[in-house]
């Protein structure tokens, strides 16, 4: 989501040109070990903060604070000349887990898959591996294949898979570009298909949507405040959707 | 006098600071290593041993199993050795033997250009031509794989063998060469059975540290080989995906909270890279050391 904290950061700078935001990006993890070591005034997050993580901040004297500030579609995407148009979360799964290594084993071409993924310092990682791969279910110890290509930028996921015809890769729908097809996806075999986007995220009906975080520590007062409130005027949140992330409201 | 005392004064204090530069290049090491070794070894007392040599890696579950790691860069760095020690030498041969005196002008400093390239460009090349061209014309799965790393390392080490080995070249005496032609010696004869032996231990100093330069190498590895930390299984693990130990720790040590075990496990992986590149110098230093002794024996 560094890209909507860079975006709100500079629009609210040329508002208040007295306040300087800076944004460092490099994974949820990233920002909350920065809030945790008191190096950071914010955490940008995509995923919820950790029991662990909590602990330790609270160690430290830092108490975290949680706010919702958007919401996001993780796209499951292939190369546009892949025949697959639609999957199950249970399919995707399989294909992750290792169990499915051929396409054809889903009803598509003759090739090998190729699984691509963000680097597990991600929150999109962490979310995908618990909302995808292991189907939600707290007790599941299901795992990425170890062959799963793990690469740390957005832009080297869209710049594979648009590339290779073999691959299967996810991210955040306000990265996905229109060299990638993006499929349609099903909680289960009986239920709709649906496509990732703003309207199908806010109903509820796309399976694989999260919610964007920001945390401070204790109850944001003076400055931090003050942003934090603009970040959830109609203003801020259009940027939001602009980015091809989802509104709070 | 007085211009004595002040020119003894002089002498005495750059003594001094050169004398400092030198006791504080090695202090440095020292503090490296004892920081790395403070950080790292605790793992050992927090994730058996077991769980270590295994060939699974997973951090953010438990699973710390640096095998494929190790292996990831050792396969990296040799595929790059056999890319870069053939170009490299026989670039260093032509510049400092065969190449007229105008294209040794022109060579050489370009060379050195090339070394002073940064490594994330190269890895945009390989990212956007080397990987999808390998992919297609071997009909890989991936072209992100530890081939297409290996490719780019031995063009990252080439420089850095060719600067030094030319130099080792380039200070054998004349008369070596001089003496070969004149008993007959082809001009090959001469580079292969003559020059390149009595420059031997430079050019196996360019050798390793072509390889330190390998093995070290971060931002281009960790963007073309795909970084799934597969054990290597046979030769055709060239052409899957790899995860190299830098890699592993350039990307995880910015999300890992100071002194939990994976903080830890990535500090020993830090210590086992400092004994690779450690043995690496020490094997250049005995080679070079055990040259010096057989060319004192051939002068006395």
């Amino acid at each position: 989501m560094v890209n909507l904290a860079l975006a709100w950061a500079e629009r609210y700078q040329a508002i208040n040109p007295a306040v300087r935001i800076s944004v460092t990006g490099g994974g949820s993890g990233t920002g909350i070990a920065a809030l945790i070591n008191g190096t950071v005034d914010i955490a940008n997050a995509s995923r919820q903060i950790k029991p662990e993580e909590v602990q330790e901040a609270k160690a430290k004297g830092i108490e975290p604070v949680e706010h919702v500030v958007a919401r996001d579609a993780i796209a499951v995407i292939v190369h546009p000349r892949n025949p697959i148009d639609r999957l199950t979360l249970e399919q995707i799964s399989a294909i992750y887990s290792g169990k499915f290594n051929n396409w054809s084993q889903l009803g598509g071409e003759d090739r090998p898959i190729v699984r691509v993924s963000r680097e597990s310092n991600s929150g999109t990682h962490v979310y995908f591996l618990e909302a995808v791969l292991r189907l939600g279910k707290k007790d599941d110890k299901t795992l990425f294949s170890p062959d799963t290509l793990l690469l740390p930028s957005s832009e080297g996921i869209i710049a594979e898979v648009s590339d290779n015809p073999n691959a299967i890769g996810y991210d955040g729908l306000g990265y996905v570009t229109p060299q990638v097809k993006t499929l349609a996806v099903a909680a289960d075999s009986a239920g709709p298909y649906v496509m990732p986007s703003a309207a199908s995220v806010t109903d509820g009906s796309y399976p694989i949507a999260r919610d964007l975080y920001m945390y401070t520590n204790g109850q944001p007062a003076g400055l931090v405040k003050q942003y934090l409130d603009w970040i959830f005027t109609p203003e801020a949140q259009k940027i939001v959707a602009e980015l091809g992330f989802v509104p709070v409201r | 006098m007085i211009a004595e005392l002040r020119r003894n004064w002089f002498e005495f204090a750059i003594t001094v600071l050169i004398r400092a530069a030198g006791y504080l290049a090695v202090l440095f090491v020292g503090l490296i290593l004892i920081f790395l070794l403070q950080s790292g070894l605790p793992a050992l007392a927090k994730v058996p041993l077991s769980t270590l040599l295994s060939t699974r890696w997973y951090p953010i579950e438990g699973y710390f199993g640096i095998l494929p790691l190790i292996w990831g860069s050792i396969l990296v760095t040799l595929g790059a050795l056999m890319v870069g020690l053939p170009f490299g030498l026989l670039t260093a041969i032509y510049i400092s033997e065969v190449a007229p005196k105008w294209a040794r002008e022109v060579l050489k400093p370009l060379v050195e250009i090339l070394a002073g390239l940064p490594s994330v460009v190269l890895g945009f090349l390989g990212i956007l031509v080397i990987a999808p061209y390998l992919r297609r014309f071997l009909d890989l799965p991936t072209g992100l794989t530890a081939l297409t790393g290996s490719l780019l390392l031995g063009g990252i080490a080439i420089p850095t063998i060719v600067s030094i080995a030319e130099d080792a070249l380039n200070a054998v005496p004349a008369s070596y060469r001089q003496a070969s032609l004149a008993i007959g010696a082809t001009e090959w004869q001469t580079i292969w059975r003559v020059t390149l032996p009595a420059a031997r231990s430079g050019v196996l100093t360019a050798v390793m540290l072509g390889i330190g330069r390998a093995l070290g190498e971060t931002m281009a590895v960790m963007m073309v080989t795909g970084n799934a930390p597969v054990m290597p299984a046979g030769l055709n693990a060239f052409f899957l995906p790899v995860r190299t130990m830098t890699a592993t720790i350039a990307s995880e040590m910015g999300e890992v909270a100071a002194g939990s075990a994976h903080y830890q496990v990535l500090f020993l992986i830090g210590i086992v890279l400092f004994v690779f590149s450690l043995a690496v110098n020490v094997v250049a230093s005995m080679v070079g050391f055990r040259e010096l002794k057989r060319a004192e024996r051939l002068l006395s």
